[in-house]
């Protein structure tokens, strides 16, 4: 069952972009890009995001992930490439979590 | 000017040094948490206690949420939570090379992690981790403690580099012998042995660690990262 994984990494990346100053052209979508090639996050600030993400989560659904484990990093396609496949591994987890 | 109480977050806060860092603070006007793998008797308005092994992932995580929830900050983190064992490497089981290196690497390693992330939000706050003067002085029959010990020299060097851009600093203090239980059981003559080697021939005190992580919180220390300071004239 879908949690809305999506709308709350938009939400909490808005946020994260407001706070950090990032000055992003454009509209954010499930396809936009946070990391690698012309992804908006340098990796310090993918860092500080995953972070923020983790916290939220854990408010929001009283839920401790961590995102960033050896599954993750393993990929083929990073979970952190793009908001649509951050917000599936999040789905993912959680599920798996339950 | 920022008038709220600091809150400081020491694990190994029941007995020895830690006891010693929480009663300062709390007489300090400080809010501190601590931990400990059992019960407390220190009871004051302002300290809060867990009970959980500093290697337990999941109990650490559940701590520094809590204290999140009730404190929204951490100022201050001392990595206090430590072990020791003496023995010959050929005698050495691997139990105790596994007991020591979770509780004086994993321990400091996920305390770190989990309240960088926290400091990290408000781009400010203070780690101190502790290392030991047999990390520099190679002590014989401290392979396991001082290697372990050394990891945690390692990981406070690069963690301040990591987390520097986002105003925390990393720093580590490495006490000489300090009469607690960690020593108590070593046998006299091995201590003067090791007294001999530093540059002034005592065993340390609580005060002389407390001076050095004064150092290291310090407002003013904002440009002192990434550094051991040994006591004792050991380097």
């Amino acid at each position: 069952m879908s949690r809305g994984a999506n709308k709350l990494v938009m939400q909490v990346l808005g946020d994260f972009l407001n706070e950090e100053n990032i000055v992003f052209d454009g509209k954010l979508t499930e396809e936009t890009r946070l990391f690698g090639g012309d992804g908006m996050l340098t990796s310090i600030q993918l860092v500080m995001f995953i972070t923020s993400l983790e916290e939220e989560i854990e408010d929001e659904w009283d839920v401790m992930l961590t995102l960033a484990d050896e599954k993750a990093m393993s990929r083929r396609v990073s979970p952190f490439s793009s908001i649509k496949y951050l917000a599936d591994y999040i789905e993912e987890k959680i599920n798996e979590y339950e | 000017m920022n008038n709220r109480p600091r809150v400081i977050v020491i694990t190994g806060s029941r007995k020895g040094i830690g006891r010693f860092l929480t009663e300062h603070y709390l007489e300090s006007g400080d809010i501190v948490v601590g931990c400990s793998r059992s019960k407390t008797d220190l009871e004051h308005d302002k300290y809060t206690h867990f009970i959980l092994d500093v290697s337990d992932e999941i109990a650490v995580k559940r701590m520094v949420s809590s204290v999140r929830k009730l404190f929204s900050t951490i100022d201050i983190l001392i990595n206090n939570a430590g072990m020791a064992s003496m023995n010959h490497f050929l005698l050495t089981p691997k139990a105790t090379v596994e007991k020591l290196f979770s509780t004086n690497f994993t321990g400091t390693f996920l305390f770190s992690r989990e309240v960088a992330k926290l400091m990290s939000k408000k781009k400010k706050g203070k780690i101190v981790n502790f290392s030991t003067v047999a990390v520099p002085l190679n002590l014989e029959g401290e392979a396991v403690y001082a290697a372990s010990k050394s990891a945690v020299v390692s990981l406070t060097k690069i963690l301040a580099k990591e987390v520097g851009e986002m105003g925390i600093t990393v720093n580590a203090v490495g006490p000489t012998p300090v009469y607690t239980d960690l020593i108590k059981t070593v046998p006299k003559n091995k201590i003067g042995e090791l007294l001999n080697q530093q540059a002034i021939k005592r065993l340390g005190t609580f005060e002389d660690v407390l001076n050095v992580i004064e150092f290291f919180i310090n407002p003013k220390s904002e440009f002192i990262t990434g550094q051991v300071v040994y006591l004792g004239g050991v380097s």
